[in-house]
């Protein structure tokens, strides 16, 4: 009986969906206030609905409904109760409706916070959304509804969630992940409401940043959380495999990060508005993209849901309406709102038009990369993969110059500048980090390797340049303290991102060429040395849990004689999803982690393959992600956005 | 030429070049990172329009493991199986540690470099996260054959 009425506020909500998109957007053709006003309460309705009938299915999961199907098939009595909860997203169904909810979240929260913008351009965006929604609700309802019931014959018990995502990371992961992935639809909504109107103007693009800022906050989290997941969990000590789904999240995030930056422009300068709108239609089609490719199964990849030709068929739709839609509009709209900017070739302007070409190009990489095995099958040529080293030099490569002009943009002025008042600090900081850098590859490895040298040198490049620009900003008027209290937060975010990606760039730099991973053959009671760590397998235990029977393996890592850590690594067998599970153990450390995975237990019964990793500067790579996204909080709380305080303002004076 | 056509001009061509340039690294990086897939009977006889792989190329194949057919060395982590789909069968030698899903019956897919017409020397071996899973590249060419090779009823329902 709860069910149901989960089910039945689902179809609810769509209903909703379908008025929020027709009626507002009529209203505001028709400059009907009621009509325009009911965007908010609709918006409001969707959300309560889909988040009852979310509570539903996790009511479902908690209760150990079985006669459910989509519960029978990704849960067990057996499993703790919070990754029964968690479990809800563990498969595509559930995962669905965690979209749906999230993307109505996004359209309540434009509801609530927009109340300083027009209320005609708010009806728009809102519609825009609900119309975003009735699609992926459309999906839910006709392919993949959760809501399924296994009547009259259900099972007694479930068929227990993948052993894989039964873990702290896989809780969270998703979630943040789709707050990403589902937050550019926000941009993307703005940015279509203002085409419709054909105004665009710097008003549009100020209120689109904060939102675009926010997604990509969260979308960075979540491709961070998926990285450290599957190192820690996967086993083979790996953070990035260019996974067709992996390269899914990565490709919104290049477009979104482009978005973000070209939105500055158009904010402050009022030009690259064509360009930004492309930008804002790209990363969430991009989004859309990635769904395709991971629901349909149409891609091998490790995350590859259980395929069904009818989803991939109806996302493929989908996102041909949303793209040619768009762009139908956008060729409709788009010559209206070119602008001629006028601006130098040494501006602010042209090195954020750089950073968006590089970005672009970078994300043409991936696109490649992850279609190009799909389309030279799909033309008859056979099955081709594409390996990591075509993504690694690539982007190896595309780095560079990337990292050379992060360092220099900010201290370019806009519109025009003259580089010779940069010529002396450039150089200093060109010699200075070359010296930097090769001491650090120096200290830190036993071998000079010319990759290290130049993810070192392209680090303390972007650092030093920005030290520098902090410094130049607050001695500019006032004295260094003083004046760095004057600094607004949009540029303390922008320092911390970027600062941020340096720090990252040195983790993929040390883990990428001074990782040591050995494969061993080692029995109780034998040692194993690895940079000076010496590693003694004590001996084995049996450790069972509530679902799945275990061994553990402990391990002394001293170095030079000094105690550093017992280690426990473990190997279990999930007995209803009957499969076999690594928890790799690891002593995590600043400067390296020590990664240890038990492998198959041999034929003689008594030794086993066993994974010893030492891996250099690995934790820096999310370090970055979380500094990057830091950066992005940061900007949001920027005095700039609060629009309510200042319409107040207005109001009382 | 006035300058400021000249300035054009000068811009246009960068961004020619480096577009070339990108455009021919990436191609570069396509060619030497491209591995055609085989069934162990494609690697064998051929695929259908003829073309065999040569002896030290890289490539990916994938099958199913034959019963029996693993075998480790004593003393490192050297092991060997059989591939096989439903044609002749291929032998893969790898030096590490297989994946937990490896088992024999299981589908696996492995990547590496041809060291003789029957013998795949792989760098990596993937068995996938899923039971019901079997690489669809396997899955297809055994539709191929007219003799789809399937899991069993029991292996399919898992545990109810």
């Amino acid at each position: 009986m709860v069910v149901e009425i989960g089910h039945f506020a689902l179809i609810l909500s769509l209903a909703l969906a379908l008025l929020l998109s027709v009626l507002p957007l009529y209203g505001a053709t028709k400059n009907n206030l009621v009509l325009m006003n009911s965007a908010r309460p609709l918006s409001w309705g969707m959300f309560v609905l889909l988040a009852l009938s979310f509570s539903v299915l996790l009511w479902a999961f908690y209760t150990n409904d079985f006669t459910l199907k989509y519960v029978a098939a990704n849960s067990n009595s057996q499993l703790p109760w919070y990754y029964r909860l968690t479990a809800v997203w563990g498969a595509h169904e559930g995962s669905l409706l965690l979209w749906v909810l999230i993307q109505a979240g996004w359209t309540v929260a434009v509801a609530s916070f927009s109340r300083g913008m027009p209320q005609e351009s708010v009806a728009r965006v809102l519609a825009i959304m609900g119309l975003v929604t009735v699609g992926f609700l459309l999906f839910i309802i006709i392919t993949s509804n959760p809501f399924l019931r296994t009547l009259p014959n259900f099972p007694v018990d479930g068929r227990d969630l993948n052993p894989l995502l039964q873990d702290p990371g896989l809780i969270i992961h998703p979630p943040m992940l789709y707050m990403g992935y589902v937050g550019f639809s926000v941009a993307f909504s703005f940015a279509i409401a203002s085409l419709m109107t054909g105004r665009l103007d710097t008003a549009w693009a100020r209120w689109s940043r904060p939102w675009t800022i926010a997604a990509w906050s969260f979308l960075t989290l979540g491709i961070a959380l998926g990285s450290w997941w599957a190192y820690y969990e996967l086993g083979w000590g790996g953070w990035w495999f260019w996974d067709p789904v992996e390269n899914a999240s990565f490709m919104p995030w290049l477009a979104g990060t482009a978005l973000m930056h070209s939105l500055v422009v158009t904010e402050k300068r009022g030009t690259f508005k064509a360009w930004t709108v492309l930008l804002a239609i790209s990363a969430f089609s991009l989004s859309l993209l990635g769904t395709f490719l991971v629901r349909s199964g149409i891609l091998v990849s490790v995350h590859a849901f259980a395929s069904d030709p009818a989803r991939g068929m109806f996302i493929l739709v989908f996102l041909v309406f949303v793209i040619g839609g768009s762009l139908l509009l956008f060729a409709l709209k788009g010559n209206s709102i070119r602008v001629r900017g006028k601006f130098d070739l040494v501006s602010r302007e042209n090195v954020l038009l750089a950073n968006n070409v590089i970005l672009i190009a970078a994300l043409v990489v991936v696109l490649v990369g992850t279609l190009l095995p799909l389309v030279h099958k799909q033309i008859g040529l056979g099955s081709v993969s594409i390996g990591a080293p075509f993504f690694d030099l690539l982007f190896a490569w595309l780095m560079m110059p990337f990292a050379f002009l992060l360092g220099i943009g900010p201290l370019i002025r806009w519109k025009r500048d003259n580089l010779s008042s940069l010529y002396k600090p450039l150089i200093t900081t060109a010699i200075g980090s070359a010296l930097i850098a090769a001491i650090m590859v120096y200290a830190l490895a036993e071998h000079f390797i010319f990759m290290a040298y130049i993810g070192w040198l392209m680090a303390i490049w972007i650092v030093m340049l920005h030290g520098y620009e902090l410094h130049q900003r607050s001695t500019h008027r006032h004295t260094f303290w003083h004046g760095l209290k004057k600094i607004h937060h949009g540029h303390w975010a922008m320092m911390l991102g970027h600062i941020g990606l340096a720090v990252s760039i040195i983790g993929i730099t040390m883990v990428q060429n001074y990782s040591i991973e050995r494969d061993v053959r080692l029995a109780p009671g034998e040692h194993y040395q690895i940079e000076g760590y010496d590693f003694y397998f004590k001996g084995l235990r049996d450790k069972d849990g509530p679902n799945y029977d275990g061994y553990v393996a402990d391990f002394d890592v001293t170095y030079d004689g000094a105690f550093i850590n017992e280690l426990q690594a473990e190997k279990r067998f999930y007995t209803t999803a009957r499969s076999m599970m690594t928890e790799a153990a690891i002593d995590s450390g600043i400067t390296r982690d020590l990664y240890i995975a038990l492998g198959e237990r041999l034929e003689d019964k008594r030794s086993w393959a066993i994974r010893i990793y030492y891996k250099p500067f690995v934790r820096w790579i999310w370090a970055g992600a979380i500094l990057m996204a830091l950066g992005g909080i940061i900007a949001i709380s920027d005095k700039r956005y609060r629009f309510r305080n200042k319409i107040q303002h207005q109001v009382a004076s | 030429m006035n300058p400021r056509r000249k300035k054009r001009l000068a811009v246009i061509l960068s961004i020619l070049l480096g577009i070339s340039v990108t455009v021919g690294l990436m191609l570069y990086a396509l060619s030497q990172n491209m591995d055609l897939f085989y069934t162990p009977t494609e690697l064998v006889d051929g695929k259908p329009n003829g073309t065999k792989p040569e002896i030290g190329q890289r490539l990916r194949i994938g099958g199913m493991v034959v019963a029996g057919s693993v075998k480790r060395d004593p003393e490192s982590l050297r092991v060997s199986f059989s591939l096989r789909d439903v044609g002749p069968e291929v032998t893969v030698v790898y030096n590490g540690i297989l994946p937990d899903l490896f088992r024999e019956g299981q589908g696996i897919v492995a990547q590496g470099i041809l060291k003789n017409s029957t013998t795949v020397e792989a760098f990596e071996v993937l068995a996938k996260h899923d039971e019901e899973y079997m690489p669809p590249e396997i899955a297809e060419a055994m539709q191929k054959n007219h003799q789809p090779l399937e899991y069993s009823e029991k292996q399919l329902k898992g545990s109810y």
